[in-house]
């Protein structure tokens, strides 16, 4: 018999992002409507368009990279909770792992003058040693992962600040233009700012983000690793008794979280687009936007790109919203939404599953109806 | 020496109402990782009480319309919370999260939009409140006594002897412990947790519009409340779930708290030239140290964490 194509896990979970996302812009509108009933469903329809309320193609095709180049971080950094997600555990240190590596990144390239190649590698070990810390607390001091996460954050964020102000401009909390001082550490283009109409920011970080995609989906689901990282997720007892290190096994898989989380930050600052301000005084929202990304892509690599496509998408047009009606954190407030319906992503499966059954059920009363009947 | 005390005293408030918010809900089997979210809530409805109440009201009715409004926007903003895990079985960590994004984003619109509606171009997210926080201050010398010491003091009262002494707290913490042996002799398990979930936001809502009353008589929404929350989950924690211990423990992260906003008075501290920045990552750094050395012993409600099924075993 042919696998009904609605029962399969892909098929539902799109169709249950796609009800999170358009019941989460449907609760937005209603704010919106609240807050000023005169231009909401211009505001849902500026978020949606971002680069699109350009008049010219060659505006769009830039602006459409510069939402390329921001997608990457926020890519990797819901990759980075996926990763953990599997074993089990909730990287909500993401953030944390995201500020090390930018702090890395960008010190060795302004203070040390470092090329692209090692100063990617130092910040994956930021990244990596900051979610090493996460993980030997969780299996050896059973810490929860989520608040050692949280307190590291906001201990990295403080660190960061600190550190990078020896390398910031005199007169402005910024760190150092990269494009200036730290020339060596831009990394290499590949000749693809040239198909988003010269837009410098484009670089190798777009394809090799998705490249690393494909590898977590390959290592989760076709190596041995990856299967004992999911055993350890599911059962971390049961993984302890067939013999796997279920302790090694979760030091190791937020270990690797917080390297690519790292490795988004290098990827996004040494493009140069932007630079880090001193006086941060907030964790930044990659992290928890990411959180995001990775439920509202179903838990799904390939998934997960697109979703945090769509939430750059949205979270920059919010730039364009009109201040003088809505502010831009509008676009925040819808994300956050969609990660709140996320939760009922389960209860929406079970859903759908019992209906198909109900669909079937009927199907196969009628024929066995229809058999009986041609029987006699 | 002052200042510090009284820092430290009014941290530690705000520490031990969202770490009693936490203490009931998980007490219910609901880990509550929205608190923070929670806070932010409560300090909304309670700076837009101080914004719209008209000043002349009587002190202490005043502080009391101030602490329901802060009370009633916790309570309805944790519903979301209760109606996602316990009716729904969502997962309770994910709608924690992003009930703390939705707290920071929606309080953010909310302010930014009433203050534009007043001034098309004031498009910060500040409610100031500097006559209002007056009637929550009383001065004994120099120390600048705050009302809601007392608040404290009472909530905790409370939150021990409902926990420990009525049939209402030892049903809560059954359900906590064993939902199906709990249900089994006829508590109302989704009720229970309801309860406790509710309660939660009752604390937290109190917790967040003591925090923005603490220091300050301007609060800028776009910052959140920096983490509050989860120091609160640590000292619940360190307190191992017990009202008396939060307590204690409140105390301690309370004081290092304040040692980061009052540390140059203190002739020996300057001294040592360390960066401000110290002071400040020290709350998180203590919480992290005091976790990995108490939690291996922790012993947290046993069903907390997993939703309530009845038709499972």
């Amino acid at each position: 018999m042919r696998k009904n194509i609605w029962k399969t896990n892909g098929m539902q979970s799109l169709i249950a992002s796609l009800i999170c996302i358009i019941l989460g812009l449907l609760i937005g509108l209603v704010v919106l409507l609240f807050i000023n009933p005169k231009g909401a469903f211009g505001a849902i329809g500026t978020l949606l368009k971002n680069f699109m309320i350009y008049g010219k193609a060659s505006l769009r095709l830039k602006y459409f990279g510069t939402t390329l180049v921001k997608t990457v971080p926020l890519l990797l950094c819901a990759l980075s909770i996926l990763f953990s997600y599997k074993v089990g555990l909730f990287n909500i240190g993401c953030s944390g792992q995201y500020t090390a590596g930018c702090c890395a990144a960008l010190y060795a390239a302004l203070k040390w003058g470092w090329g692209w190649f090692p100063c990617i590698l130092f910040a994956i070990m930021a990244g990596a040693v900051a979610g090493a810390i996460v993980g030997v607390l969780k299996s050896y001091c059973n810490v929860n992962e989520v608040i050692s996460g949280i307190m590291l954050n906001w201990i990295i964020l403080y660190l960061t600040n600190t550190i990078l102000s020896n390398v910031k401009e005199p007169t402005s909390p910024y760190t150092y233009q990269l494009s200036q001082y730290g020339k060596n550490a831009l990394l290499p283009t590949l000749g693809l700012d040239k198909l988003f109409n010269n837009n410098a920011n484009v670089t190798m970080a777009v394809p090799i983000s998705i490249l690393i995609a494909i590898v977590i989906m390959v290592v989760l689901n076709k190596t041995k690793f990856g299967y004992e990282l999911k055993a350890t997720g599911y059962n971390k007892n049961a993984a302890k008794y067939c013999g796997m290190k279920e302790n090694r096994n979760i030091i190791l898989s937020l270990v690797i979280s917080g390297a690519i989380a790292g490795l988004g930050a290098a990827l996004y600052y040494q493009t140069g687009i932007q630079q880090w301000e001193c006086t941060t005084a907030s964790v930044p929202g990659m992290g928890f936007n990411g959180i995001a990304a990775t439920f509202l892509g179903g838990l799904n690599p390939i998934g997960t790109i697109l979703a945090s496509y769509f939430i750059q998408h949205i979270t920059l047009g919010g730039a364009y919203v009109d201040k003088t009606m809505y502010c831009s954190q509008i676009s925040d407030l819808i994300s956050a939404i969609i990660i709140y319906l996320c939760g009922f992503v389960l209860f929406l499966k079970i859903m759908m599953n019992k209906a198909i059954d109900r669909i079937e059920e009927k199907k196969a009363l009628k024929n066995e109806v229809s058999k009986e009947g041609s029987a006699k | 020496m002052i200042l510090l005390i009284q820092y430290t005293l009014i941290f530690s408030s705000v520490l031990i109402l969202v770490a009693l918010g936490g203490c009931f809900s998980e007490h219910s089997g609901v880990i509550n990782l929205g608190l923070e979210g929670i806070m932010v809530m409560g300090a909304l409805g309670g700076a837009l009480a101080m914004k719209y109440l008209p000043i002349a009201i009587p002190g202490f009715f005043y502080v009391l319309l101030v602490l329901l409004a802060a009370i009633l926007f916790g309570v309805v903003y944790s519903s979301l919370l209760a109606v996602a895990c316990i009716n729904y079985k969502a997962d309770q960590t994910i709608v924690g999260t992003a009930l703390n994004m939705l707290g920071t984003a929606a309080a953010t619109v909310l302010v930014k939009a009433i203050n534009t509606a007043e001034n098309v171009n004031n498009v910060s997210s500040e409610i100031s409140y500097i006559e209002p926080k007056k009637k929550f201050i009383a001065y004994l010398g120099e120390f600048e006594f705050n009302w809601f010491m007392v608040i404290t003091i009472i909530a905790l009262v409370v939150a021990y002897v409902v926990l420990y002494k009525t049939r209402f707290g030892l049903r809560l913490m059954a359900c906590g412990e064993h939902p199906q042996a709990a249900d089994s002799v006829g508590i109302n398990v989704y009720k229970m947790r309801w309860a406790g979930v509710l309660i939660s936001g009752a604390y937290g809502g109190l917790g967040g519009i003591c925090y923005i009353l603490a220091g300050v008589s301007i609060w800028k929404f776009e910052y959140g409340v920096a983490g509050f929350g989860f120091l609160a989950l640590a000292v619940m924690i360190f307190g191992q779930w017990k009202p008396h211990r939060i307590a204690l423990s409140a105390l301690l992260f309370g004081f290092f708290r304040a040692l980061g906003n009052t540390y140059t008075v203190f002739e020996f501290l300057v001294n040592m030239k360390l960066p401000s920045t110290v002071y400040n990552m020290m709350p998180y750094i203590i919480s992290l140290i005091v976790l990995a050395l108490t939690s291996s012993h922790s012993r947290a409600p046993k069903a907390e964490g997993i939703p309530y099924d009845k038709s499972q075993r």
